[in-house]
């Protein structure tokens, strides 16, 4: 995973994507050392398997949130995308293991639909990203409810394999999940689609005069945003054996944008990438690891939790800052509020006003 | 299309009737206040009555205020995430320092306030001079509050509110001839309304409008943004503080008190108009938001529509009125 | 630009318009519509048979009802009787699905005060602890952490949900050490021993019971759930749907309310405005204070109520004189796991599926309870069980 953060080919991008990757191996260093010291270790097999198997569930939900906040969108509806798609999963294979193609096919089309609706609702109606994806996660939470009562279905289990399975250390999920980031990477870095997501997040009006059309990279990164949450269904369907209604309850929209954004990405698009997400999930699932050997107390946990991503975040803008002042040239092409999907503004102190 | 009709009639009379209280461009959630009332009173005409309106106003106080304080963080170019957390967190530690003395209920509201203050500060400190989004620090804050709060209470609520501490959620003044009591609650929203209306009138609500429509353009005329916007924070932490002392005095202690409430508050500022990203919508239209929110879940309810598909018509109703809402800007801006 | 526009408001217009119209059923279809308990949680058997456990003897030392069992079959456990080294300080884990609720939170103290027991006598060494915060797919990962740990001499599931952990329980079960089960169960009977008490169908049924008896025919009852898709909670409502269903009572409906005060409030007291309610039924207590306060509010009479052992309820219940019921789900069942892993891990018998007594709380021992618990914060509960241990009464006192 080295080498590819040391890929990403534009300077600015590859300082944040080092600086995750370096805050992440600091982090399972220190790690190291406070669970050898209540004489665990940490990089044993079994805290490994704990540490990927935690992060690949997180993983695929915060790769496609990635791909949409880059167009300076959001996607609140994950969460629910997910519970959704672990029921549509097992309802449709219902145990039989010569449906699994079936019901993998039903969850990509389900969640292909439902990430359109979103991109349409976002770019044709105009509708803020926040409340047409919170609004779409209510619609889906309210069938949900109404349709099932708890748990449905029936995984086979042949596909809970997909759950369990694992090659020494390396969780067949976690594979699976560092593939679907190299792919994300390679769509980012090799399609014109792709390459239009950080031009249209970056500056949706420019992106507009230089010929890009706008709406068709945000569209695109709302399907595969859905897309990949229906992934995360799979995995969790998977992994219950059943599909389970109320996953939606355990908080992976916020917590998805907050690995995205500690992996560096900007929260108003146009800069960051896939890399840095994965080493973010890392980071998160590390210090999860870390707190459970040590018996931190659950509600601790949310308070480091808070603290981590808002300094994190802060470490972040400060080096923007520095990087943007010298490079000041460039500026230009970033400054005025887009009248995008956008979430607020960064705030600019008054001394920095020539930028936004 | 005759259909259409419905809901844009009332709505250009009312855009007619309040364009100059509030400047035009929310219309449509006023129409789509009247038009959901008007439903209310056809299939129950009894809740036209004054005690059952009254009764909605009392529990629709809260959420007016925290849609008051969400306002001007929203227009200001910001969002805060942390109101719902930080609600239930002041509720719990009313109910923890209180513990049922009324003697303590006055220095526990005052220490709710600093409180409240020092979230706000901390919040607009960090989103200004720290630059950090503030989708990131409002999420960060409300994690920390959720579990600090748990982590020092062991989980659950401890202690008890005053009788005095109740009050204002849930007394009024009573035995009124017609409309029997006449809640705190309504008289408080309707103050903070007015005080909020008297702000945004004010050089700092033209400055913080200004601040959240182009940071750079109101940096470059003098105002002080970083400051702007904090101040901004400190009045939505303030605000959800005085919402938590209706909540709580409202319905008492809870495990759950103010869970979601952040993001019924930022749908009922939307839903009144005001753009996500700053600059435009008006408090009034704000506040109407959150009466039609309150007004939407009294309508499920008196239609008995089942709680477990209530979310899917909330979800729909309000990208429909959004979507509507932002459809009229763009053709009448140009 | 027109037509999209049309659209949209004929779309908002229809939406409204389709509430409108979705509603006229469960309105004019009364109270028979939804009373047939959802097949998916009902099994006839099951509530027969828990309905029965109500009046039979516990066996068991009489006051210590975690210790008591209802009918057990007891399970040889000698191939887990630990010898030699081993046997001392053993250590014991426990993967809890969270503490996100009052209920938990006073049970997970009396648990934390048995252990400390425990620990001095040496029957268990380390008790090591995974908290999963409600989320299913964190708890899989900490039993499999436990059960790669390799050292956990005996594993304590208290599972979040119950189809979902089924396959995690099964992967412990088959790591050799022994699994207690506890609270909610799951789909497999691998582990050494499953602790509940009686279960959802009698606390319902206890709940709806007694609001049948004591309204008249004809009479209105709410019911306050606190949200869907939760076997334990989904298995009241099924009972009392099904008493509901025999009997004269006119149920109203159910509202979802997450358990939250102000939404209780909020709700009750549009009923009210709505006509009149003489009976409220409830899944769990949390927040019937709110809705007692809501007939304050509007100046009707108290409703007869089926609450729970939760101390705020009672407490009021005791002021106002109310008719009411504290179903219990006793809480006294998180002190016999850790007693089960001490009694396994020495080889001694245990119940296979150790059924914990379970009796509702009436008016006749309402100042008793409250008496015992003075001292008590208001959500503590009743039922309890930890009076003779030696943190009482500060340990639950200062959380």
């Amino acid at each position: 995973m080295r080498s590819l953060a040391t890929a990403r080919p534009r300077p600015f991008r590859l300082g944040t994507t080092g600086l995750v990757y370096l805050a992440l191996v600091s982090i399972v260093l220190v790690g190291t050392a406070v669970a050898a010291a209540r004489g665990h270790n940490l990089l044993g097999t079994a805290n490994l398997v704990d540490m990927l198997t935690r992060s690949s569930l997180l993983g695929f939900v915060a790769i496609g949130q990635t791909l949409v906040i880059l167009c300076r969108s959001l996607d609140l509806s994950v969460g629910y995308v997910m519970a959704l798609s672990s029921v549509v999963a097992a309802t449709t294979m219902a145990g039989d293991p010569a449906r699994i193609g079936l019901g993998i096919a039903a969850v990509i089309a389900v969640s292909a639909l439902i990430g359109l609706v979103n991109g349409l609702v976002v770019t044709r109606l105009r509708v803020n990203a926040f409340i047409a994806t919170l609004g779409m996660g209510l619609i889906i939470k309210g069938y949900l409810d109404t349709r099932y009562k708890g748990p449905a279905g029936d995984i086979p289990e042949a596909f809970q394999l997909f759950g369990y399975t694992r090659i020494a250390f390396l969780p067949l999920s976690a594979a699976a999940m560092v593939a679907a980031a190299v792919l994300a990477i390679l769509f980012l870095r090799m399609t014109r689609t792709g390459y239009h997501m950080y031009a249209v997040g970056g500056d949706a009006e420019v992106a507009r005069m230089s010929g890009i059309h706008v709406e068709r990279p945000v569209i695109t990164a709302h399907v595969l945003c859905s897309v990949a949450a229906g992934a995360a269904g799979l995995l969790v369907a998977a992994r219950f054996g059943t599909g389970s209604t109320l996953v939606y309850a355990s908080g992976y929209d916020l917590e998805s944008i907050a690995a995205v954004v500690l992996g560096g990405t900007y929260l108003l698009g146009g800069r960051g990438g896939v890399a840095g997400t994965v080493a973010g999930v890392l980071i998160l699932a590390v210090l999860d690891t870390v707190f459970n050997i040590l018996a931190v107390d659950p509600f601790f946990k949310d308070v480091l939790r808070g603290v981590i991503v808002i300094a994190a975040v802060a470490i972040y803008a400060r080096r923007q800052v520095d990087r943007t002042a010298s490079r000041s040239r460039f500026a230009g092409s970033r400054g005025g509020p887009s009248g995008g999907t956008g979430d607020p503004p960064h705030p600019a102190p008054a001394e920095q006003g020539g930028r936004t | 299309m005759t259909r259409t009709a419905v809901p844009t009639a009332p709505g250009r009379i009312a855009r007619e009737a309040v364009s100059r209280l509030v400047g035009g461009g929310s219309g449509t959630v006023f129409a789509l206040l009247i038009l959901i009332f008007a439903v209310i009173f056809a299939i129950n005409p009894s809740f036209a009555q004054p005690p059952s309106m009254l009764a909605f106003a009392k529990q629709a106080a809260p959420l007016v205020i925290l849609a008051v304080g969400q306002y001007f963080v929203i227009v200001s170019g910001e969002l805060d995430l942390s109101v719902g957390s930080l609600v239930g967190a002041q509720v719990v530690i009313a109910a923890k320092l209180i513990d049922g003395e009324e003697s303590r209920t006055v220095p526990v509201i005052l220490l709710m306030i600093a409180f409240g203050a020092l979230v706000g500060l901390v919040n607009g400190l960090v989103t200004t001079v720290l630059r950090v989004p503030s989708i990131i620090t409002t999420l960060g804050t409300m994690l920390v509050l959720y579990g600090a709060i748990r982590l020092w209470t062991g989980g659950a609520p401890t202690g008890a509110l005053s009788e005095a501490f109740r009050r204002p959620g849930r007394g009024g003044i009573e035995d009124l001839p017609v409309i029997g009591q006449l809640p705190w609650a309504l008289l408080i929203a309707l103050a903070v309304g007015a005080a909020a209306l008297a702000l945004t009138r004010s050089p700092y609500g033209r400055t913080l409008i200004a601040t959240g429509d182009n940071d750079t353009a109101a940096a470059f005329s003098g105002a002080r943004v970083w400051r702007v916007r904090t101040t901004a924070f400190v009045l939505s932490s303030l605000l959800a503080t005085a919402a938590s002392i209706l909540i709580g005095g409202f319905a008492g202690v809870t495990a759950q008190v103010g869970d979601g409430l952040e993001f019924m508050a930022i749908t009922a500022v939307v839903l009144g108009g005001v753009v996500l990203g700053g600059g435009r919508g008006t408090v009034i239209a704000a506040m109407a938001g959150a009466l039609t929110v309150e007004a939407l879940f009294t309508l499920f309810n008196q239609l008995f529509l089942p709680s477990t598909i209530q979310p899917t018509v909330q979800g729909l109703i309000i990208i429909a009125a959004v979507g509507y809402a932002a459809r009229q800007r763009s053709t009448r801006s140009p | 630009m027109r037509i999209p526009r049309a659209l949209l408001a004929g779309g908002a217009a229809m939406s409204l318009l389709l509430t409108a119209c979705t509603t006229d059923d469960p309105d004019s279809a009364d109270a028979g519509q939804e009373l047939t308990p959802d097949e998916e949680w009902f099994d006839a058997e099951e509530y027969e048979n828990q309905l029965a456990q109500r009046d039979i003897e516990p066996e068991g030392p009489e006051d210590e009802p975690w210790l008591q069992a209802i009918e057990p079959e007891m399970a040889d456990t000698s191939e887990y009787k630990l010898e030699g080294e081993d046997a001392e300080e053993p250590t014991v884990c426990f993967s809890n699905a969270s503490v996100s609720n009052p209920w938990r939170v006073t049970g997970w103290i009396t648990m934390q005060q048995q252990v400390e027991v425990l620990q001095e006598s040496g029957d268990i060494g380390e008790f090591r602890v995974s908290d999963a915060a409600d989320d299913d797919n964190q708890q899989i990962s900490d039993i499999q952490a436990f059960v790669d740990a390799g050292d956990c001499e005996a594993i304590i599931i208290s599972p979040s949900t119950t189809a979902t952990l089924t396959p995690a329980v099964e992967a412990a079960c088959e790591s050799g050490a022994p699994v207690i089960v506890f609270d909610r169960g799951v789909n497999t009977d691998c582990m050494v021993t499953f602790i509940h008490p009686i279960g959802g169908y009698a606390y319902g049924a206890d709940a709806a019971e007694f609001l049948v008896e004591e309204l008249e025919p004809g009479s209105t009852v709410l019911a306050l759930r606190i949200l869907p898709g939760v076997d334990v909670l989904e298995h009241r409502w099924a009972a009392a749907q099904q008493v509901f269903g025999d009997s004269e009572l006119d149920v109203l409906g159910f509202e979802f309310t997450e358990g939250d005060g102000a939404q209780i409030k909020d709700l009750v007291t549009q009923h009210l405005q709505r006509g009149d309610v003489d009976g409220i039924w409830m899944d769990a207590g949390d927040g019937a204070v709110a809705a007692l306060e809501a007939f304050e509010d509007a100046g009707k009479p108290y409703p007869v109520i089926s609450g729970e052992d939760e101390l705020s309820f009672m407490r009021k219940w005791q002021e106002e004189d109310i008719t009411a019921i504290a179903p219990v789900y006793s809480n006294f069942q998180w002190r016999t796991p850790v007693l089960a892993a001490s009694q396994i891990l020495n080889g001694e018998e245990v119940p296979q599926e150790w059924v914990l007594p379970q009796q509702p709380v009436t008016e006749a021992e309402l100042d008793d309870y409250l008496e015992r618990n003075a001292d008590m914060p208001s959500l503590h509960y009743a039922k309890f069980g930890g009076e003779d241990l030696p943190g009482f009464p500060d340990a639950w006192q200062d959380r």
